[in-house]
Parts: C-alpha cells; structure tokens; sequence
C-alpha cells in the first residue's frame, strides 16, 4: 500500500509536469513544420525560424524593441525603488508603514483596475500617449512596488553597525550610502531589476492602455493577431520564439542548478 | 556627533519623498479619479448614485438577475472559484511531495514547476490555447468554453500558489511531526492536525494571488474562448473601449473594495507577510 502510494506520488508530479509543458513542447514540434497550421505535419523545415529572424519582418523588431522598453522601465525603477526603500527604511515608523502599505496597492489591485485608473489620469493631465511617457510610467507603477519588495529584506537584514563606523570614520552620509549601504543590499537591487524586465516583458493589460497606437510589444502583438484576421506567416513564426525562450531557458536553470551544486558541495 | 547624528538621520529620511510622490500621483490620484467618476454624472459631472443604480438594474423589460451584466458576474465568480480550487488541489500535493521528498535537489525540482513562466505570458496562453484546439476542444461549446477558461486560469496561476505553499511547509519544525508519531496519531491525522494548520498561511497567500486575477485577466478569458466567455474583467475594458467610464469605473470599484477586503482577511498589507512577497520570492 505505502509502496503504491509512493509510486502514485510521482505520476502525480508526472502529469502536472505533462500539463504545464505539453503546450510549449507542441508549439516547439510544430515551430519545425513546414506549414503553418498545427493540425497537420509537412515535414521538417527552418521556415519559421528564418522569418522570425529576418530583420525586415514585424517580430524580430518587436522583440527588439519589447526588451528595450523593459530594460528602460527596470532601470528606472529599480533607481526610484532603491532610493525609496532606503528612504522608507529610516523614516518614522508611521510614515514607513503608511508608504509600504500604498506600495502592496498596485501589487494586490487586479490589473485591469490599475490599468483605467491609469488611462483616466494621464487623460486628465492631457499626456498623450505617443509620447511614450504613459507606457513608461504605467509599467513602472507595475513594476517598482516589487523593486521595493525584493530590496526592504536586504535593509532589514544589514549590519547598521558599518555605516555608523564609516561616518566615525569620516566618511560623509552620501559617501557612506554609497560604499557602505548600497553594497550591502546589492543583491536585493539586482533580484528588484531582474523581476521587474520579467513583468515588464509579461505585461499586456497596462501596455494596452497606455502605450502610443502604432508601437507594439510582443504581447499586445500576440493578442492582436488572435483577434484580428490571422496573418499566419507571422502567427507561426512566434512559435520560433516560443521553442526559442523555452531552450534559453531550460539552459539556464541547469547551468544555474550547477553552478549551485558546486557551489553546494564546496561548503560540505 | 551628538549634534550631527539626528541631522544625518533626517537626510536619509528625505530619500523617501521622490517615491512618496510617486505613489501619490500615479498609485491614489488614480483610484480618486475611479471614485469620481463612479459618483458622477457623465455629462454634467454632478454627484449622483445613479450609476451604481444602472450597474445593479436590468436592461429593459429584463431584471438585473436576468441581465447579461449578472451573468457576466456569476460566471466570473465560478471561474475564480473553481480555478482557485483547482490551483490549490494541484499546488498542495506538488509544494507537499517536493517539500518531503529524499532527492537531494528539491529547488532544481520546483523550479521545473516555476520555469514556464518566464516564456511570455501571452504566448504561453496562445500555446495553450493551441493545445486545445489541437486536442480538439477549443471552442466546442458553451461550457468547454467556461472548463478552458478555468483551464487557461489554472495554467497561469498555478506557480503563484505552489510557491508559498511549498515556503511555508518547509518552514514546518519537524519536531511537531515527530511529536505528533509518539503521542500515537496515524500520518493521516498527524497531517490534518499538524502539516495542515502549519501551512495555512501559505494557502491564504496563493488562494488571495489567484483569486483576484482569476476574475480580471481578461486576456486568458479572451483568448481561451475566442471572447465568447466574459469575466468581470473583460467587462470593465469593453466598458472603457465604449467610453462608459462610468459604468466602467462603478464596476472597477467593486472590484477594488473586494480587493481590499480580500487582503485584509489574508493580511497582505503587511508587507512581511507571504503575501507582501508575491513574486519576489520567485527569485
């Protein structure tokens, strides 16, 4: 009986493995087919792969220019949260608790909400959405709030003790801030940076209500060619990228995985 | 240094202003404008409750419960329902079997239920939605509509319940465990009276991060069932892309209070409690 159960247990663990990767591996298969529909296998082809990666079609640049939005939303957001947490962290314990609470706001409210609330304020200020500013703000209400979080761990958990040392020792407070502190809370700003390219990339619903008409980011292409009249070329290259970011990746959670083994190993 | 100290502490402060600002403008100016237009009158901008009256009145010779409006909302709530409990009946025994299992390598383990998630959002549902149609049972009929959605719901969320299950039964001191074995309870009842309760914090924290999304990401909805089922959500765009503000922003703030109320009962305003880390601890 416990025997069948430990075996049961892995078939568990099996089929919802099945379930969270069937998708992704059918997209992968088919991203070789020749044709572009998925009912039916035409044989092996690269055709998908050389449109996606041909510079003069839609989605090579979309890509391009989808990463380059999420690196200038990470970076300024990541700026403002680290200024901000430090600032948060040695404030008045009201004000502290006030500000931290206003952040879960944008991390709890349901997209959507967040989204028209947005669109109605930049209607009321009179910004134009192709200036780019509405998309750029609007994803960095998305994504600070998270900056925030990954960062006030790392303050908590610093040896204050140092920057006091270091203004006995002469320093002064920015200089201290900058050698003494941010050093010390450096992981917490890059984990804040990486997740906030990751939602920016995964974001559709505030890229919708904000960003100019003519540009587009992979997501909001995606789902305009779901809705629209189908133009399949460019439909079926995306699987490309799907098959692609998939491979990328799985190889970096296993370089990641031995890098931590080694690393593991080392300590015992 | 007596002197200098409360200066110095004073300076760091400031550093809070420019984000303080920011939330001000772009977090609560944003949901006072919602208030606004949710208590006011579309064309003359004068205070009234007529519009919450509209949201809650049928159309025609139609009653409220028999209008499309209450449709759209009870469907939504089933959706959330059904795929919040389906994301807890999957995430509990995965986050419990790699929480207790002998291989040496449970994070390389977890990560192969987190991973999926950094492909983009829409693709994955677009991948998925191909599955379906592939399967052949995208777009058969009304309810594999409703069962594809909650599909689709479940498919995205799943990792955001998994995690903090999986955080919390690790935090679990054994000890309990084996006290539980000596005083004579069977696993099974040592695991309602021990494992369960422990890892309840867990559970309110992924059940308040799919719930909520699971009503309002019009995305998967729309894309499941080629916009043939609508969630609250889909309601409030389709309200803003006819210019019903109003309507759209009444609805928007029920939506917002439900939120609050939400996360008050799981504590998520504290921004120590598992819930403050959505996503973080993804990391």
């Amino acid at each position: 009986m416990v025997k069948i159960l430990k075996y049961l247990k892995w078939v568990f663990i099996g089929l919802v493995l099945l379930f969270i990767y069937a998708p992704i591996l059918l997209l992968t298969v088919y991203s070789f087919n020749a044709s572009e529909t998925i009912n039916r296998w035409e044989g092996f082809s690269w055709t998908h792969y050389e449109y996606f990666f041909n510079l003069e079609n839609q989605p090579l640049q979309i890509v391009i220019q989808t990463i380059f939005l999420a690196l200038v939303v990470a970076s300024l957001s990541t700026l403002l949260a680290t200024v901000g947490a430090i600032g948060i962290f040695y404030s008045k314990k009201r004000i502290g608790t006030a500000l931290s609470g206003v952040n879960q706001i944008p991390v709890i409210n349901a997209e959507v909400v967040t989204a028209i609330s947005l669109a109605f304020l930049f209607v009321a200020f009179n910004l134009p959405k192709s200036t780019f500013i509405p998309l750029i703000i609007g994803q960095m209400v998305l994504c600070t709030p998270f900056v925030i979080l990954s960062i006030i761990p790392k303050l908590k958990q610093m040896d204050n003790s140092l920057y006091e040392a270091a203004l006995d020792l002469g320093a002064s407070p920015t200089k201290a801030l900058f050698s003494v502190v941010i050093p010390q809370i450096s992981s917490g700003i890059v984990s804040g940076f990486l997740l906030a390219i990751t939602l920016s990339l995964d974001d559709y619903i505030i890229a919708a209500y904000t960003k100019p008409n003519s540009f587009q980011t992979i997501s909001t292409h995606i789902y305009s060619l779901a809705k629209g009249s189908t133009v399949n070329t460019i439909k079926s290259s995306y699987w490309a990228l799907t098959a692609l970011l998939f491979v990328i990746i799985i190889i970096a959670v296993v370089v990641m995985n031995i890098i931590a083994n080694k690393k593991a190993d080392k300590k015992s | 240094m007596t002197i200098t100290k409360p200066k110095l502490h004073f300076s760091r402060k400031l550093l809070a202003i420019p984000y303080a600002i920011f939330l001000l403008v772009f977090v609560l100016v944003p949901l006072l404008i919602i208030l606004y237009y949710a208590f006011t009158n579309g064309d003359t901008g004068a205070f009234t409750f007529e519009n919450f009256i509209n949201f809650f009145s049928g159309t025609g010779k139609q009653t409220f419960f028999e209008s499309s409006r209450f449709k759209t909302i009870v469907q939504s709530l089933f959706i959330s329902v059904m795929s919040t409990l389906l994301c807890l009946l999957i995430a509990y025994p995965v986050a419990y079997i790699i929480a207790n299992c002998k291989i040496k390598n449970k994070t390389g383990l977890l990560l192969l239920f987190i991973v999926p998630m950094w492909v983009n959002f829409v693709l994955r549902i677009n991948a998925l939605k191909e599955l379906f149609s592939w399967i052949g049972i995208y777009l058969k009929s009304d309810t594999w509509n409703i069962v594809n959605t909650i599909l689709g719901m479940t498919y995205d969320f799943l990792p955001f319940m998994i995690l903090p299950i999986y955080t919390t039964i690790t935090k679990i001191d054994k000890s309990y465990l084996e006290a539980a074995k000596d005083l004579g309870a069977t696993p099974a009842r040592a695991f309602l009276k021990v494992t369960l309760p422990l890892s309840k914090a867990g559970i309110m924290s992924g059940v308040s991060m799919v719930f909520l999304p699971a009503m309002t990401n019009y995305v998967i909805s729309n894309y499941m069932t080629f916009n043939h089922t609508k969630i609250i959500g889909a309601f409030i765009d389709e309200c803003f892309k006819n210019d019903l503000w109003n309507l759209g922003s009444v609805t928007a703030l029920i939506l917002l209070t439900f939120m609050f109320i939400i996360t008050g009962l799981t504590g998520g305003f504290n921004a120590e409690s598992e819930t403050g880390a959505r996503g973080t601890s993804l990391w």
